[in-house]
């Protein structure tokens, strides 16, 4: 059955265990191992011997971010494709492998990296490792495949060029970076993915795909022994060194402006933000634990409780923190039917203002802090999440041990502190915001950017 | 709060299904321990002990299609006023309160039940148990909060259907499907009966259906069914069964006309195609192919190297993806679909013939022995990959008990795919694909001129 899910908790970075709330802390129950492949490719290893199976996740640094001009989605295009094809196996010839070995492979892009999901049966390790080495190393870029993929892609663009939750996404991004590669849509647009060349994807390939772009997290039934070997069969006919990742820093524009798109739809989508703070900025758990008491906490929110608890204004509220290399936000959205879209933005706006004037209450910073520490062991349940967080923990240089120190980090924020940041970088009148429908109380200040379609 | 859309895929295959390699005969999926209590609620453990966390589940064999005539959305409204309040934690306290202990909680609502979920450290089990079977009984019906509800659904109502015009089209083909069966209402309701729903509605339903002896409790994670047991029965255990609200068997008078059913919006640039089969399921109709249809579904939509997306896609290149799914868990009569849509620019007719082929060719020449093993052996493989996490054995066990199946059956599920052969593969595959009284839909983009 499909099950629809609320868009509400979007933010879950990591968390940690509050010894004072638990009795067993999760962190001791895992062990990270670093590997080193003979070959000398690293790994993050934990060992789990529940399922007969191994889950790799790999990211290679560098993402749509660095799709050239004119070229947007060559990222995601490329992604697409490595598994349409590779070594001597035509698209259809690789696919049934992967069919009939239960192999589950995946590729995608994001702005900064591009991802990679692996995961066998023990049992048929040693074929699949093959599979993934040749989608890397060797894929074909058949034309037949290429522009069986392409014209996929510009269906997608198609349907999202009249989707209103679409519409909003693209249009605040296009308008925060009207200047930068992040307010370009990581799958492209028709006009750059009709292109996009082997050529190009072949290229991108030779920069990116290299071994000291490479970060791999590896979880299942497999001892460090085993892993060595794997590592390099699997990424040992990488080329030693990519292009270096450059990327200008991003500045936010259009502050305090509100943008309306005309859509002839019974709801509202909107979107809104403004700067956020790094992942590597001294204040960002500060940062992190204030936006779950303003929107980030699922059902309990300050957000959730105005907009939707006490008001009924909508379905979906939500504020999500985004690090990226290059920028941050501070971001969010809601639904709203289009005769009371500007009570809710007016709700919003002057919970950002409370936010700002008088930061969070004792109870609440507590009630924030149990929440993040006490639902990380949640993130422990499957190979592929554990494998992602071991990701995610190379991807940000947090160390090893980072598991254990985590809790300690959220555990350390005061109510000073949240205040202090909330009064500093929250900005309500700065709010971008994007409006797609026929709302009424809202004014638009300037005119949308064009995104086409 | 959310709403399960009227079946894609079964509780089971949504967990076991893509790709594989042989399970050996008779070895089970998720070794789960079960009893009943003495009220009659059935309870279900799986230990899994990765993580020091459970994920702790309550299903009630109550769903929109036992709303009573003309109180569509009742089931719904009725799980989200859940979150509202009982004399014990009134105001919204429930989430704060699973909150606080580092719990993420949610629920849903399909067709055929409801259900009720937290996942949290393992030490917070017996809380959750005393808040959950806390609002079993006693929920209290504010009619403030009821009336904001009912607006936050509305909101709920717009964001998944009214905007979205395949949305509004699928509602529309879902009661073109089902004369009868309250299956042709959709699940969140009509915006007319949200609207009218009463208090005295919210608790009839609950009087209705919200007892232990409707329900079933499904625990994974870091237990045993030693410490469950004690717990369950201290909790859910002391609530009395109680006589359950009238339970009308729906049977669908056999259908004898094909419909089609059309939608052209100016939303729509990328026009699609389906077409629905009546079929049966593991509760539901002729049960014995409900396997064999499985398998049939597989071969003819499973993913890319699929009889349907190689012919469409890959090899005619009239399709931009074209597929086929078969939900066969339902308490009430299923279907066999079947769907497509044109590369950019292109038209939907030749879709429908290519489509029509492939069926007619299926018809003629059925599945080959390599195609079924093939099939069989990836979703075997699912189960495997169905244990490497809490939510598919909770999902796998709690959607099958709650809608009738046994233990046995979901524990047996590899082996009785491995049993099925290609004559019964196309003995199911005449039985439901024979039969033209179908629902076809298309939606097309609005023509130039038109709806301006």
């Amino acid at each position: 059955m499909r099950m629809l899910c609320r868009a509400v908790t979007r933010i879950f970075v990591a968390a940690a265990v509050p010894a004072a709330l638990l009795a067993t802390a999760p962190a001791s129950a895992v062990t990270v191992e670093r590997v080193v492949s003979p070959g000398g490719i690293e790994a993050w290893l934990v060992r789990d011997t529940m399922v007969p199976l191994v889950a790799i996740e790999f990211s290679f640094r560098g993402g749509a971010a660095l799709d050239p001009e004119g070229k947007a989605g060559l990222a995601d295009m490329t992604s697409s494709l490595l598994d349409e094809g590779a070594g001597e196996l035509d698209s259809q010839a690789f696919q049934q492998r992967l069919a009939d070995l239960a192999v589950e492979l995946r590729f995608s892009a994001g702005t900064d990296t591009i991802r990679g999901s692996f995961k066998t049966l023990n049992r048929n390790r040693d074929e699949a490792v093959e599979l993934l080495r040749d989608s890397l190393t060797a894929p074909r870029f058949d034309v037949d495949a290429v522009e069986r993929i392409r014209q996929q892609i510009m269906v997608v663009l198609a349907r999202r060029s009249t989707d209103p939750d679409q519409i909003a996404e693209r249009v605040w991004w296009k308008a925060v970076f009207p200047d930068h590669p992040y307010g370009r849509p990581v799958e492209g647009t028709p006009q750059s993915i009709a292109a996009i060349t082997v050529a190009d994807m072949r290229q991108l390939l030779r920069e990116r795909f290299a071994r000291d772009q490479l970060i791999v997290g590896v979880v299942g039934d497999i001892t460090p022994g085993e892993l060595g070997p794997l590592l390099d069969r699997a990424f040992g006919a990488l080329p030693a060194t990519g292009k270096p990742v450059r990327l200008p820093e991003a500045t936010l524009r259009a502050a305090g402006q509100t943008f309306v798109i005309s859509q002839d739809v019974p709801q509202s989508v909107v979107q809104f933000g403004q700067p956020g703070l790094k992942r590597d900025h001294p204040d960002y758990y500060v940062g992190y634990v204030m936006n779950y008491v303003l929107g980030g906490g699922g059902f309990s929110s300050r957000l959730y409780d105005e907009v939707r608890e006490k008001r009924g204004l909508a379905y979906s509220v939500y504020s999500y923190v985004s690090p990226m290399d290059a920028a941050a936000i501070l971001a969010g959205g809601v639904s709203t039917e289009n005769s009371r879209v500007g009570e809710s933005l007016a709700v919003i706006r002057a919970e950002w203002a409370r936010m700002r004037d008088g930061g969070v209450t004792a109870v609440e910073l507590e009630d924030a802090k149990t929440y993040l520490t006490g639902s990380f062991p949640l993130r422990f349940t499957s190979t592929d999440s554990i494998a992602r967080m071991l990701v995610g923990m190379q991807y940000n240089d947090l160390g090893i041990d980072y598991i254990d120190r985590r809790n300690g980090y959220i555990e350390a924020v005061t109510r000073e502190d949240v205040a202090r940041v909330a009064g500093s970088l929250l900005q309500p009148d700065k709010l971008t915001f994007v409006v797609v429908g026929n709302p009424q109380g809202v004014e638009a200040t300037a005119a949308a950017p064009d995104i086409g379609g | 709060m959310t709403l399960i859309s009227l079946g894609r895929r079964l509780v089971v295959a949504a967990f076991l299904v893509l790709t594989g390699t042989a399970v050996p005969a008779g070895a089970a999926v998720f070794n789960p321990d079960s009893f009943t209590l003495d009220n009659g609620m059935k309870v279900v453990v799986v230990s899994n002990h990765r993580a020091p966390v459970v994920t702790h589940m309550v299903w009630y064999r109550a769903g929109a299609m036992d709303e009573p005539p003309g109180r569509t959305g009742v089931a719904h409204l009725l799980e989200h006023l859940m979150f509202k309040g009982t004399e014990a934690y009134p105001d919204g306290v429930f989430s704060q309160i699973v909150a606080r202990h580092g719990g993420r909680e949610n629920a849903f609502t399909s067709q055929d039940y409801t259900g009720y979920f937290q996942s949290v450290a393992a030490d917070r089990l017996e809380l959750m148990m005393e808040l959950e079977s806390d609002r079993m009984t006693n929920l209290v019906f504010l009619q403030e909060d009821i009336d904001t509800e009912r607006q936050v659904v509305l909101e709920e109502r717009r964001s998944r259907i009214e905007n979205d015009p395949g949305s509004r089209l699928g509602e529309q083909a879902n009661a073109a499907m089902y004369m009868n069966h309250p299956y042709r209402n959709p699940v969140i309701g009509w915006e007319h009966e949200i609207r009218a729903l009463t208090r005295d509605d919210l608790m009839q339903f609950y009087r209705d259906w919200y007892a232990p002896n409707n329900a079933v409790l499904v625990v994974v994670g870091d237990v045993t069914v030693d410490q469950v047991r004690p717990l369950a029965e201290k909790y859910y255990g002391r609530i009395p069964a109680r006589e359950l609200g009238p339970r009308i068997d729906w049977r669908e008078p056999p259908a004898k006309a094909a419909q089609l059913v059309t939608l052209a919006d100016p939303q729509v640039r990328q026009p699609s195609w389906s077409r629905r089969y009546h079929a049966p399921g593991y509760i539901y109709g002729a049960t014995g192919h409900a396997y064999a249809l499985e398998v049939l579904a597989e071969i003819l939509g499973g993913g890319t190297t699929s009889r349907i997306y190689r012919s469409l896609v890959v090899e005619q290149k009239i399709a931009a993806g074209a597929g086929a799914w078969y939900n066969p868990s339902s308490r009430g009569p299923t279907g066999f679909g079947f769907y497509g849509s044109p590369l950019p620019g292109g038209e939907i007719a030749p879709i429908e013939a290519a489509m029509e082929a492939e069926i007619r060719k299926l018809l003629r020449d059925g599945v080959t022995a390599d195609e079924v093993e093939r099939a069989k052996a990836r979703l075997q493989a699912e189960a495997v990959y169905a244990r490497d996490s809490l939510r598919a054995p909770a999902h796998s066990l709690g959607g099958g008990l709650v809608i009738g199946m046994t233990v046995d059956d979901i524990e047996a599920w590899p082996e009785r795919i491995g049993a099925v052969t290609v004559e019964a593969v196309n003995a199911a595959a005449s039985t439901v694909l024979r039969n033209d009284a179908t629902v076809t839909t298309m939606l097309l983009p609005t023509k130039e001129g038109e709806g301006l």
